[in-house]
């Protein structure tokens, strides 16, 4: 053991040695170089970041506006950036990884094994927990409530709580880059790898502590979600009502609150292995490191229907009003939805045959990963049967979901093979199962969180995204994913492992090469989306959409001008069918100004959610660093935060009904004086924000 | 004092005397052993499913009644997710012993 | 008193405020939301010890370190202060808004010195396992116990602290709508870490003990 000097006490195990760059000169070479570029591109995006809002003066305004919010409009927009950011350093690190695979046949390549193996740990959580999460965290927050009819979820506080959180524990995964090295264990962080005998270094730490973060932070969401869907729809709006992004989102928050305390579990355990030297998953003295894969996996097979449901929701909408028809098969669709819900928990085995079980257990896990296949097949021909003798528009969001419809069938064809034992042990950990993944999780998943931020951009914002760029895009995710990834079945097939830094059988390099070009093609995707959002800024003048309805939509939410105010409605609707604003516009009951105005109460801004998370976030690094008095400080920290906050009494700011009435009249007068257009002109300058009622 | 006070303190000494004699009972089943260990232990699980349900009833208000429905359900839903939790483990992992032998 | 004004069961939120009854039953829906995640938490746990129990590496045995007497206290202690605070919720329900809320108090306390009793003598067995040689790092099985129990113990230790703070609003702000949803969360809480003892003590203790 160390001694116990000054510096240990007050900085822990930190060294210079922790730090990348001096790492890189002490022994230099390509792969430290690029961890110490990586490292310095980090911090310094982070000081531009902040001098750019110093040099605008805009610090008072964050403050205000945005980091205090409670607004749950305001909470979903600062997800959906995280959720960019941290897409835009896992779709490099997936780039350098093909790369290096392209390049490292019977040769070294330029990335050291253990370089390679952090990467592939740092895409797998970045993409599940910090891109894909926040996301769906965000769409939910901002279009649940609206779809609803109410002004903001069950618990305004608890959902910034959950916002800095999960923010916390991305910001741990950046300082992983600049302080000290990440897990090699891969996103599920197996032990016994990941005990303290074999990967004795901060890396796993770095891992347990920003998933254990990131998971508490989406089991409050999902509480959050569920109360708000259960208790707080408009008067009329029974659940048979309710669009089907919301019974996706309530699915999904189940998930959420049942899936997410297993993970807890299986990495609080792991932790007590290496802090507290537990013997649950070590080799020695009664470990059982199966539990750990049993854990992991309670929690595993649920996320990724945590991940699809939100989607699948995205999909129903946007083929419903790009096809100009009611969505078919309504109750097939919400009893689908809560089939996959409820047999998601009942298939986890399926992503361990191998481990040694019965085939009498395998098979009765094959049987039930077959069946949940089943449910979904009934969506899509509930999708396809909505464009049938629909008039489909082929707007960015619709094609996003044509391609969805093809490409995550392919990936659920190689799920079905998967399903089935014998034929798993074949294949199992080669990368036929990246393949397969990356089939449900890209066209299922990414193409369904950029279908519902180019359809919802709109309203959040005000005016429309670029759609020539949006197309542009489009074509090099969907090009870009089919040549990265379908090369992977034909490797995994003749046998290529996954995860591995070197290839050896020069069979492989020609698909090899063509899934680098494919992963190129997807950095170009990405490029195209910063592009188009830089394109749309400055063309928006063009592009407003303030009566706030460009697509001609069914749900409540439409109903709102573009941004809506901050109270959303000034008076809660009253619903009386499935697709209630689209009902209003055909009887011409739409816009229609109300008798009188009321005063609104909403939750008054706090730091609290703020303060908490970094906080948080705080205790964990000194948690991977053993700062014995930062992780006492962060803790006491939080709950001190939360005490605090339960004598304040002075919670709630009242908006004024006269100010109600001058926003709304503001807005209904642009109504009044906008023209309305056909769908032939939805993504022309003409559209204001006001359908053409034709039917 | 008013009625419905009074019955809602006899609710709750009735809940904690039914949950004391449970108690007792599963201890003193222990302690003077006189059965044997499987039979023992269903013993001892029964009584404490049966106090669980004792809690739920008289210290936590969970009825069919109307008010307490949304509660309910979700104390259903929750059993029934946590059976198949813990069943699916128990069963996975004793295969997996019995298989190492 | 109408029982309209008592319509969430468990408070009663006095005369007019609709808000704050609809606050309450989002509160008490939201809290019961987590206390079944936790659950799953403490399941978990159960199905973990219960797959280690065998795991004992040549080490201490359950019958070797459990003392049935300190865990039937423990068991007495704990579920009479599942009672004092029944008497409590009753207290805040039908006192008045101008009664002192001396009685709440007085029964808020005894429950707290309960709890706190409860976590001293669980921490007095450990010390005492921790002589015999049985520490968590000894054995798979140990660890699995070191987690499930400790982990009980620790959401005695947030309840009592939550207690702490309850008694302090009391005194500062009577019982307003906000301290009395505060209550009645404590209390769905303190019930529900009755419940998990039940299964400790029945799961871990008992079940060790078993010849």
């Amino acid at each position: 053991m160390s001694d116990v000097t000054a510096w240990h006490t007050l900085f822990g195990n930190l060294s210079a040695h922790s730090l990348p760059l001096v790492r890189a000169w002490q022994h230099p070479s390509v792969s430290e170089v690029i961890a110490a570029g990586a490292g310095l591109i980090a911090v310094i995006a982070a000081a531009a970041l902040v001098a750019l809002v110093t040099a605008l003066g805009k610090w008072r305004y964050l403050w205000k506006e945005w980091l205090t919010s409670l607004d749950p409009k305001r909470i979903a927009i600062m997800y959906v950036i995280i959720a960019f950011v941290m897409l835009s350093r896992a779709l490099i690190e997936g780039v350098l990884m093909r790369a290096q695979q392209a390049a490292a046949i019977r040769t070294t390549g330029f990335l050291s094994p253990d370089h390679f193996a952090q990467l592939f740990s740092t895409h797998g959580s970045i993409m599940v927990f910090f891109m894909a999460m926040p996301f769906i965290a965000g769409l939910i927050n901002y279009v649940v409530p609206l779809q609803i009819g109410a002004r903001d979820v069950a618990f305004p506080l608890l959902n910034s709580v959950s916002l800095y959180l999960t923010g916390g524990a991305a910001g741990l995964m950046m300082v992983s880059l600049v302080v000290g090295e990440f897990s090699t264990g891969g996103w599920s962080g197996y032990p016994p790898y990941t005990e303290l005998a074999f990967s004795p270094g901060v890396g796993p730490d770095y891992w347990i502590w920003a998933v254990t973060l990131g998971s508490i932070a989406s089991t409050l969401s999902g509480l959050n979600f569920l109360v708000t869907i259960l208790k707080m729809r408009a008067p009329g709006m029974h659940l048979m009502r309710m669009p089907l992004f919301c019974w996706t989102s309530l699915c999904t928050a189940i998930l959420m609150i049942f899936a997410m305390p297993p993970l807890t579990v299986a990495t609080a355990l792991l932790a007590l292995d290496r802090y507290l030297g537990y013997h649950f998953f070590t080799n020695d003295l009664g470990g059982n490191m199966m539990n750990y894969a049993n854990l992991f996996w309670l929690f595993g097979h649920p996320e990724v229907y945590i991940l699809i449901l939100p989607a699948f929701g995205v999909y129903s909408e946007v083929v419903s009003t790009f096809s100009s028809k009611e969505l078919y098969g309504y109750t097939s669709l919400t009893l689908a939805t809560a089939a996959i819900a409820v047999l998601s928990f009942t298939v986890w085995v399926h992503h361990f045959f191998t481990m040694g079980q019965s085939s009498d257990i395998n098979g009765a896990f094959g049987i039930a990963t077959m069946a949940i296949g089943v449910p979904t097949g009934v969506k899509i021909y509930d999708w396809i049967w909505t464009m049938f003798e629909g008039e489909v528009r082929f707007t960015v969001p619709m094609l996003y979901s044509l391609a969805f419809m093809v490409t995550f069938v392919l990936g659920g064809f190689s799920g079905i093979i998967l399903a089935i034992p014998p034929l798993d042990f074949q294949v199992h950990n080669t990368v036929f199962l990246v393949a397969h993944f990356h089939d449900m999780l890209i066209p299922g998943v990414l193409y369904g969180l950029l279908a519902g931020y180019h359809y919802w951009f709109p309203k959040a914002f005000g005016f429309r995204l670029n759609e020539r760029w949006g197309r542009v895009a489009f074509g090099c995710w969907v090009a870009g994913f089919y040549l990265a990834f379908m090369p992977l079945y034909v490797l995994g097939l003749s046998g290529m492992v996954r995860r591995t830094q070197e290839i050896f059988d020069p069979a492989f390099r020609p698909w090899l090469l063509i899934a680098f070009c494919g992963a190129l093609l997807l950095l170009c995707a990405l490029s195209c989306l910063v592009i188009q959002l830089w394109v749309s800024i400055r063309n928006r003048a063009q592009t407003r959409v303030f009566a706030g309805d460009p697509w001609d939509g069914r749900g409540l939410e439409w109903s709102l001008s573009a941004p809506p105010p901050d109270y959303a409605y000034a008076v809660t609707p009253q619903v009386a069918s499935r697709d209630p604003f689209y009902d209003a516009k055909r009887r011409h009951a739409a816009y229609v100004r109300p008798t009188r105005y009321e005063d609104i109460d909403l939750p008054r801004d706090s730091a609290i959610g703020l303060i908490i998370g970094a906080t948080a976030a705080l205790a964990g690094f000194g948690l991977v660093w053993h700062i014995g008095w930062l992780v006492i400080a962060g803790v006491v920290g939080v709950v001190a935060a939360v005490i605090a906050r339960s004598f304040a009494r002075n919670i709630h700011r009242t908006v004024p009904a006269a100010e109600v009435e001058r926003t709304e009249d503001r807005w209904l007068r642009a109504v009044a004086e906008a023209l309305p257009v056909s769908r032939a002109l939805e993504t022309t300058g003409a559209n204001q924000g006001l359908a053409k009622v034709t039917s | 004092m008013s009625l419905e006070r009074r019955s809602e303190m006899r609710r709750y000494a009735v809940g904690y005397g039914i949950s004391l004699l449970l108690t007792g009972a599963a201890f003193a089943a222990v302690y003077w052993q006189k059965l044997g260990t499987m039979t023992t232990l269903g013993i001892v699980f029964t009584l404490g499913l049966a106090q669980v349900m004792v809690h739920f009833r008289f210290f936590l208000h969970i009825s069919l009644r109307r008010s307490a429905r949304d509660d309910l359900q979700l104390i259903l839903f929750s059993a029934v997710i946590i059976a198949l939790m813990v069943s699916g483990t128990v069963v996975i992992l004793l295969n997996l012993r019995a298989r190492m032998m | 008193m109408s029982a309209d004004e008592r319509r969430h069961v468990g408070i009663n939120l006095g005369a007019a405020d609709p808000m704050a009854h609809r606050d309450a039953e989002r509160a008490a829906f939201g809290f019961w939301v987590f206390l079944m995640s936790d659950a799953v938490i403490f399941a978990l746990l159960f199905a973990t010890y219960g797959s280690m129990l065998s795991a004992t590496a040549g080490g201490p045995t359950p019958a070797g370190s459990f003392k049935i007497g300190s865990a039937f206290a423990e068991t007495l202690v704990l579920l009479s202060s599942s009672f004092t605070f029944g008497m409590a919720s009753i207290s805040m329900k039908y006192a008045d808004r101008a009664e002192r809320p001396a009685p709440l108090l007085a029964w808020l306390a005894a429950t707290l010195i309960l709890g706190l009793s409860f976590i001293g003598m669980e921490l007095h067995d450990f010390v005492g396992l921790f002589r015999e040689g049985a520490y968590p790092s000894r054995s798979g099985f140990l660890s699995a116990f070191f987690a499930l129990v400790p982990l009980h113990g620790l959401h005695v230790l947030a309840g009592s602290l939550w207690l702490i703070v309850m008694m302090a609003q009391v005194a500062v702000f009577g019982c307003d709508a906000r301290v009395k949803i505060d209550i009645l969360r404590l209390g769905l809480f303190w019930h529900f870490l009755d419940i998990v003892w039940i299964a400790i003590f029945s799961v871990v203790y008992l079940q060790g003990l078993i010849r």
